[in-house]
């Protein structure tokens, strides 16, 4: 697509995380009733992708153990993608079982992280994505990459650039439509989202390419900014900032989707996401968690009775 | 453009005075000078320390010269005080101060419903104040209210944000702070903004004054840096909420301003740590958590 006279993207496309990411990490188990009501909501907000549950092992991941009631409970709208993570190709086979027709996978730039998260090393992981990347091929599943630790890692501290390049090179040659880069602890500034990417974009196409920015240390929107200032047109965010992090007891994880669209809003990109449709997804499924919205753009909008 | 950043960036601390104005809380004396002798262990070359202001219009500021007394001075930091008019300019002097601030806006409706007159008279009040700050040799600086929008009037234009900006250069402040009030701001009216003041007043002599209020604080300050814009206000813990906004956040936090330039290879002179320490204590001293989001990441308890 054209740049702007602004040299900023025409569109960007808002990949909604709140129903996986952002519950996955809310403390209070969620009801599956309330999982597919808040889906369904989002599903009318002109969000293009909504990432939904994740075929993970219940043993593992307690607030994902209803991946396919939920999978087959919510409403699909046409235009719209349903995105499941897949962690191996069992997790692969039971959604496309249950109705998936969009599957992501999880690669880590840190060793440490891959190690503590899922047991094994990162070449030993890439090689369990490459089964899911294959057999996704032969039924035409796309798939999406997401790249963990991408400006920091909690156990190693500071992540190397080419380090992120090189995994989603990998991810990319095994077929991965799209690389969603995460700053899986929030720890990034502009200035290492905008080395990181210019490493990653020697390797991987800009339009293959997605941020996914933690707002713990309060950069989330700062660092979106410079990377849609670099061209990168695909955001990942969750409605009402849901899920905090697992790291930092208490902060906050994801950027908020409502605060993401103002920004986006004000800059004159299009997403063809309805504000105030978000905030009220946001403001139900926090009623049904009992806590108080992570998006400021709700909580002035409440406060004020007006929107912006 | 995307291009550079300025080296170094002068973070002006609004914490004991834009900050605590809007805190719930009166904050006993002890309290407020301990806040600004921390802050002045941080390596914040500037702190607005209290406003001269009617104790009947703002009674967290009723002890301005207690304050003003209390605090250590130490060299090579400004402690600017508000100055709304010549009689609390010059209580400010008696009292010691060395710098002022005076505040216009550039919203009719804001100015009206603030301090009851309209945006000329609120211009012509000033004379004085400059006239009086030019003979004992005082540096004053201008605040703009209202920049990117208006809790009344809604959007404000940016002609009327460079013709207050202009008014206030020319009447002798040397810097001008522009402030997004009700933190409506978002990049691209920030960027539109700046490009037509910018136009009437050297970028050299601006200050961005952003709110949080929408998130949008440290995202409008990165464009303001990236137009050359090398004075950036914050508070520390993100004290001051919005007035017109209930429970809403207001004042950006230095600590999450302070990361971000750390980040970017940017010069500040703060000490982060001593800074979210001094954040600490303060937020200790209202019973009420950070709004710095650094702070809160850091803390592990």
């Amino acid at each position: 697509q054209e740049p702007q006279a602004s040299g900023l993207p025409e569109y960007i496309k808002i990949v909604e995380v709140g129903p996986r990411d952002g519950l996955q990490n809310e403390k209070v188990v969620v009801p599956t009733g309330t999982k597919i009501e808040l889906i369904n909501r989002l599903s009318k907000t002109g969000l293009p992708a909504i990432e939904v549950t994740s075929f993970v092992s219940s043993k593992w991941v307690p607030q994902m153990a209803d991946h396919k009631e939920v999978m087959r409970g919510i409403e699909r709208h046409p235009g719209v993608q349903y995105p499941v993570l897949t962690p191996n190709l069992q997790g692969f086979h039971s959604a496309i079982a249950a109705g998936a027709t969009e599957v992501s996978v999880f690669g880590a730039a840190s060793e440490s992280f891959s190690k503590m998260n899922i047991n094994c090393s990162i070449e030993e992981s890439l090689e369990k994505f490459g089964e899911v990347t294959k057999s996704a091929r032969n039924i035409n599943i796309p798939v999406r990459g997401y790249v963990s630790c991408a400006l920091g890692c909690p156990y190693e501290g500071n992540v190397v650039p080419d380090k992120v390049a090189e995994v989603s090179k990998r991810l990319y040659s095994m077929g991965c439509y799209e690389i969603s880069l995460g700053d899986t602890i929030g720890v990034g500034t502009p200035g290492s989202m905008k080395k990181m990417l210019e490493a990653v974009m020697k390797e991987i196409p800009l339009s293959a390419l997605a941020v996914h920015c933690h707002d713990t240390y309060g950069q989330a929107l700062a660092n979106i900014l410079t990377a849609i200032q670099m061209g990168v047109a695909v955001v990942d965010s969750s409605v009402a900032g849901l899920g905090g992090c697992p790291y930092a007891k208490g902060a906050t994880g994801n950027v908020a989707t409502e605060d993401v669209v103002y920004m986006l809003n004000g800059l004159g990109i299009n997403t063809g996401v309805n504000l105030y449709a978000v905030m009220e997804a946001g403001n139900f499924i926090c009623t049904a968690l009992n806590k108080k919205t992570n998006s400021k753009v709700a909580q002035a909008s409440f406060s004020t009775g007006t929107i912006n | 453009a995307s291009g550079g950043y300025p080296k170094r960036v002068k973070v002006v601390e609004v914490g004991p005075r834009d900050g605590l104005q809007n805190e719930k809380n009166v904050v006993p004396t002890p309290v407020k000078i301990n806040l600004i002798n921390m802050l002045s262990e941080t390596g914040l070359q500037v702190i607005e320390a209290t406003s001269f202001v009617s104790p009947k219009w703002v009674p967290q500021m009723a002890d301005h010269t207690e304050v003003m007394q209390g605090i250590n001075k130490l060299p090579g930091i400004s402690y600017p005080v508000l100055t709304p008019n010549l009689k609390g300019f010059q209580a400010a002097v008696a009292a010691g101060a060395k710098e002022v601030s005076i505040f216009g806006a550039a919203s009719e409706l804001f100015t009206k419903k603030n301090i009851n007159c309209s945006i000329e008279e609120s211009l012509e009040r000033f004379d004085e104040v400059m006239k009086a700050a030019r003979e004992a040799s005082i540096p004053v600086r201008g605040y703009v209210s209202c920049v990117l929008g208006c809790p009344y009037e809604g959007k404000i234009s940016a002609a009327k944000v460079a013709e207050v900006s202009k008014k206030l250069y020319s009447m002798g402040c040397y810097e001008i702070s522009l402030g997004d009030t009700i933190g409506v701001g978002t990049p691209g009216s920030m960027k539109e903004m700046l490009t037509v003041v910018m136009k009437e007043v050297p970028v050299g002599a601006l200050a961005v004054h952003c709110h949080d209020t929408y998130g949008q604080a440290l995202a409008n300050i990165l464009v303001a840096l990236q137009m050359g814009v090398s004075v950036v206000d914050a508070s520390v813990a993100g004290l001051g909420g919005c007035p017109y906004a209930q429970g809403a956040s207001g004042n950006v936090a230095t600590e999450d301003l302070v990361y971000m330039l750390n980040g970017l290879g940017i010069h500040t002179g703060v000490d982060l740590q001593k800074l979210m320490d001094t954040g600490t204590f303060i937020c200790s001293a209202l019973n009420r958590r950070t709004n710095s989001k650094v702070s809160q990441a850091s803390c592990r308890l």
